[in-house]
């Protein structure tokens, strides 16, 4: 329990009383804390939010951040630090703004100076560490979430299947393989095999630094798969440490063909093509 | 029970399986097919499983017996239509389906079907086990 | 036993003919769409059933299945439980090889089945009957 039912209207009062010099001096903390890079208007209208909200839950007799009662004060705490979170600025900066109604407290109090004001100082101290700490567990939930949609975001994009020729599809494989994204990436491959009815698929491996096990695995797994739905892959681009990894890992790449470069992939697909019309082609050298 | 239509499309039997077959469906298909190869005299079978959603280990081996009872039969199978998620899930199935051969499409399929009597036809000298049966077409 | 939460009523299907194979397969698929598993997850949960349906049947002389959707605290997924009072299996490890079979099929039903899943769990016993239950998470 943060501060009891009491000095949770006392709380509420002194801000109530003092709206005017509370919202003026609490903005002027936080723009100096996030060093001009919100403007004023905008500080000004959340803190007069978060001020409104924090004397609506002291005049309930709030006692706790977790009460119900406070429901409308963690919604606006939380939305705060969210968008601070969006914006880019630090756990540190967003923490702040909640923490500089420390200072605009003391100062009211100080002018106060009455009996036990250093009594309710410590109380409302201790909820404001309470907002605090909420402020900053909802910033990292919204960091982590966004970290999340933008490795969604990063899957995606970072998983192109082109096509090379007629007939032929090519995906280049750029940065660190997981296990994740080998999966999609070898799904989308597949897919597309269908989708444009090309026999042949590239698998370049230029851009990747390192491959393990399970990864080697998931590329061999796509290569039998696509040869079931009568499709050739040719895996182009392995780097000698790569080539290396693979030997001491004991994969066996069997007969899959590989070459050097996507340019040698692509030849050796277009010669197989030309094979694979005899007829035609001793039609034209006649 | 229900029983699969075979197709036949001048030299080849297409068989397109539009139901999710149950077991006794499936070894009436193998049947059927062997019967008609016998009939027909045709050359190819075309087995289009774009509408399979799953390929289960007896599918897989009745398709691989079909190849085989073709083969025997002088006739070429091709599969055509594997759905990706399919071709991933036989891979962990651990089920190669080995002696089949696969496209892509029927257009495909047909090619490849094409392609091999083709090679039989150019070069009656290229496979010696084939150039026997081969003689009579 | 595997940890989650049921969800919902389970589903049961009895296990008596080759059709019912069929009603299994189509069954789990809707309850797996239902639990939004991915079409690769979907197609191994419904391949993983049909091979250990069959072995209920042709093995088993026929049972139940129970499908039901399950929560852990952070993923869905599809729970399904095959049951039957057939012989059981003497020796579980060699049922579980690669290749092996008393039933004339390619020996991939049991074996194959674990691979396409992610929770495997068998209690058999000579005479005892066989309980099958294996799980898919959505990624």
């Amino acid at each position: 329990m943060a501060l009891s039912a009491e000095e949770s209207g006392r709380l509420a009062g002194l801000l109530a009383e003092h709206t005017d010099q509370v919202v003026q001096r609490w903005t002027e903390l936080v723009a100096t804390s996030l060093r001009g890079r919100l403007s004023q208007a905008e500080l000004r209208r959340q803190v007069m939010e978060l001020h409104a909200s924090m004397i609506t839950a002291g005049e309930s007799g709030l006692t706790d951040l977790d009460a119900e009662a406070a429901a409308e004060l963690r919604a606006v705490l939380a939305e705060l630090s969210q968008g601070r979170a969006r914006q880019g600025f630090s756990a540190t900066e967003t923490a702040a703004s909640v923490f500089t109604l420390k200072d605009v407290l003391l100062e009211l109090l100080e002018i106060r100076q009455g009996d036990g004001a250093l009594r309710d100082f410590v109380a409302f101290s201790s909820f404001v560490d309470q907002m605090g700490l909420f402020t900053f567990e909802t910033y990292v939930r919204a960091r982590e979430s966004l970290i999340a949609d933008q490795a969604e975001q990063l899957l995606e994009l970072s998983t192109p299947v082109v096509k090379l020729w007629e007939g032929v599809v090519a995906v280049p494989l750029v940065g660190t393989l997981d296990s994740a994204r080998a999966q999609v990436v070898m799904e989308r491959l597949l897919q597309t095999l269908v989708d444009t009815g090309s026999p042949y698929a590239i698998i370049d491996i230029t851009g990747v630094p390192a491959v393990d096990t399970q990864v080697a695995q998931h590329i061999l797994k796509t290569v039998v798969a696509a040869r079931l739905m009568g499709a050739d892959c040719i895996i182009s681009g392995i780097r000698p440490q790569i080539a290396q990894t693979i030997v001491a890992l004991g994969i066996e790449f069997g007969d899959i063909a590989t070459k050097a470069s996507l340019a040698d992939a692509l030849r050796h697909v277009l010669r197989l093509t030309g094979l694979e019309t005899p007829r035609r082609q001793s039609r034209r050298e006649l | 029970m229900e029983r699969v239509p075979i197709l036949k499309i001048g030299d080849v039997l297409l068989v397109s399986i539009q139901v999710d077959m149950s077991d006794q469906t499936a070894i009436q298909l193998q049947d059927d097919l062997a019967e008609r190869i016998v009939a027909t005299g045709c050359h190819g079978v075309l087995i289009d499983i774009t509408a399979l959603d799953i390929v289960d280990s007896f599918v897989g081996r009745m398709l691989s017996t079909i190849a085989s009872i073709s083969k025997v039969l002088d006739a070429e199978t091709v599969v055509v239509g594997m759905r990706p998620a399919v071709a991933i899930t036989l891979v962990e199935l651990g089920l190669s389906l080995n002696g089949i051969r696969t496209a892509l499409n029927v257009e495909r399929g047909m090619e490849l079907i094409a392609a091999s009597r083709d090679e039989d036809a150019y070069e009656p000298d290229g496979d010696d086990a084939d150039a026997e049966t081969t003689a009579t077409a | 036993m595997t940890a989650g939460v049921d969800l919902g009523a389970p589903r049961t299907q009895a296990i008596r003919s080759d059709e019912d194979v069929v009603r299994v397969r189509q069954l789990v698929r809707t309850v797996a769409v239902a639990a939004k598993l991915s079409l690769v997850d979907q197609t191994k949960l419904v391949t993983a059933a049909s091979e250990l349906a069959r072995n209920t049947l042709v093995y088993g002389g026929g049972g139940t299945v129970e499908v039901s959707t399950v929560q852990n605290d952070r993923r869905r997924g599809v729970r399904i439980v095959f049951a039957d009072s057939g012989p059981g299996i003497a020796d579980l490890e060699l049922a579980l090889t690669d290749g092996y079979t008393t039933g004339g099929g390619l020996g991939l039903g049991l074996s194959g089945a674990r691979r396409l899943v992610d929770e495997f769990d068998i209690r058999t016993g000579v005479g005892e009957g066989t309980t099958i239950t294996v799980t898919k998470w959505s990624r």
